[in-house]
């Protein structure tokens, strides 16, 4: 349904939005013109070769990498473009990195509550109740007082992951969030991100995991040379890919 | 041996000399205490702009940088000191010295918090910037933090520099301790009090030492 909203013709139902996004890096076109509508709680897969752009499209959506042209909407509200207060704007959008970025110097509890903080201003003793109820979401209570390099892997991804769902965002952006993991502890952090979309949370993903996509995501897209080749939901686009190009990717990573 | 004992190690000279020397690290204690802060802000606001987007602040800040490393703090101070007035600037010792080696020391101090803000993977920064947070909450709460523990050793390294390098005061007589102690040295003809305050030297910088290398091999482990 794309209804005509008050803002430059954004789907007013989509809670993310990109429109004929570009992006070059120098003279080499990563982004050729994405268009993306994610709904409300929708969790989104995106699938595709490395290079083909899928992490600087979900780096545009929280302008970490800004777009050449194009437009991007959270609930309706332009994020793109000039005179937008971007830090404003972050706030809706939660990001989870590969490498999870946890603050080394913080504990996990400071993790979470640095931007309850300094962002939102809240006194001390509300941020930390904020942030051991986000902790205790992703079932790290007893390591609140632990630092980074005390945790695994697994649990500090999912640190990384009560730090962005302790800004309440809109959306959440995971590029990656168990590549970097060993293999018995990928489990927990889906776990968490399965919990985290059962809340309700909408979410665009970038990963290889092909089971969980299977079981979890609404809607598979599959990326290659910087363009949209392929979407559906999960049932029918691993079953029964339209396009040559995702078949032979989907054939390559079954090896 | 009796003549090294009487020359160098002259108890009595020594306790003669005490009074004297002890004023001088009172005025030694009181120039580090200015000119340390001030370098360590000096060279943070250098690092800063040596690692900016905008080019002219970039540029300026590593002229800035080169320029003070490379000349001698000595000739700085005379330069100030002696220099200066025939612009019609002329200032009392203590305001030579403390501008001097601000100076100097904020070439110093700049270089190792570059080397700490560069040692900061972009990660964080990117982290901090997707909660909200603006780019100077994300320096003072994010980066710099992390920075300065990955360059305390050498931070503290400096410091230690920067006492020693304070005896220069004397060149413009600003009445430190090797000042004194040279000043008892030469009513004497006898170098004890330049041991005195070589062993208060040692006893001031001994702890320093210690505690980076505390920091070094807790940084190797
Ligand atoms: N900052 C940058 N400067 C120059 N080129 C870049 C930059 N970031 C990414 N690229 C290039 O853009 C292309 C797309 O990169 P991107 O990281 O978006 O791909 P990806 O689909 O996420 O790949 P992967 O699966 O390996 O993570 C690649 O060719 C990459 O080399
Ligand atoms: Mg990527």
């Amino acid at each position: 349904m794309e209804t005509v909203s008050n803002r430059a013709g954004t789907p007013s139902t989509a809670t993310l939005s990109l429109r004929a996004l570009h992006k070059s890096f120098g003279t080499f076109p990563v982004l050729n013109g994405i268009d993306l509508h994610v709904q409300r709680s929708e969790m989104v897969f995106v699938l595709g070769p490395s290079g083909s752009g899928k992490s600087t499209m979900l780096r545009c959506c929280n302008r970490l990498e800004e777009p050449d042209s194009g437009a991007i909407w959270v609930e309706g509200d332009l994020l793109t473009g000039p005179g937008v207060d971007l830090n404003k704007m972050r706030q809706r959008i939660g990001m989870v990195f590969q490498s999870f970025n946890l603050y080394p110097h913080l504990t996990a509890l400071g993790n979470v509550t640095l931007a309850l903080r300094r962002v939102l201003k809240m006194p001390r003793a509300e941020a930390e109740a904020e942030a051991m109820a986000a902790l205790k979401s992703v079932g790290l209570s007893d390591r609140a007082r632990h630092t980074p390099a005390q945790l695994s892997g697994g649990q500090q991804q999912r640190v990384a992951i009560a730090r962005a769902l302790a800004l309440k965002p809109t959306v959440m952006l995971f590029d990656e969030p168990t590549s970097a993991l060993d293999p018995e502890l990928v489990g927990d952090v889906l776990d968490v991100m399965r919990e985290v979309k059962e809340q309700g949370m909408t979410m665009l993903v970038v990963s290889h995991e092909m089971q969980f996509a299977r079981e979890a995501a609404d809607r598979v897209v599959f990326m290659d040379g910087g363009s949209i080749i392929e979407q559906g939901p999960p049932d029918r686009f691993f079953a029964a890919p339209e396009q040559e190009r995702t078949r032979a990717f989907l054939s390559r990573m079954r090896g | 041996m009796d003549a090294i004992l009487q020359q160098f190690f002259n108890i009595e000279i020594m306790a003669k000399a005490m009074p004297l020397v002890l004023k001088g690290l009172g005025m030694t204690l009181l120039i580090c205490a200015v000119v340390i802060p001030l370098g360590a802000l000096g060279g943070l606001a250098a690092a800063l702009g040596s690692v900016s987007h905008n080019r002219l602040i970039r540029w300026s800040a590593i002229a800035f940088v080169d320029l003070f490393r490379a000349l001698p703090p000595l000739v700085l101070l005379i330069f100030i000191y002696a220099g200066l007035p025939f612009a019609g600037i002329r200032l009392s010792p203590f305001a030579a010295v403390t501008l001097g080696f601000f100076l100097n020391n904020s070439a110093y101090f700049a270089e190792i918090f570059r080397a700490g803000l560069l040692s900061v993977p972009v990660g964080q920064t990117e982290a901090a910037r997707s909660t909200g947070m603006t780019a100077t909450q994300t320096l003072i709460w994010v980066t710099l933090p992390q920075a300065v523990r990955n360059v305390l050793p050498d931070l503290l390294s400096n410091v230690v520099e920067i006492v020693k390098l304070t005896s220069l005061a004397s060149v413009v007589s600003l009445g430190e301790m090797l000042h004194a102690a040279g000043l008892v040295r030469s009513l004497t003809y006898n170098a004890s009090p330049l041991v005195l305050a070589g062993g208060i030297y040692l006893l001031l910088l001994w702890p320093l030492i210690r505690l980076i290398s505390h920091f070094e091999r807790r940084i190797a482990s």
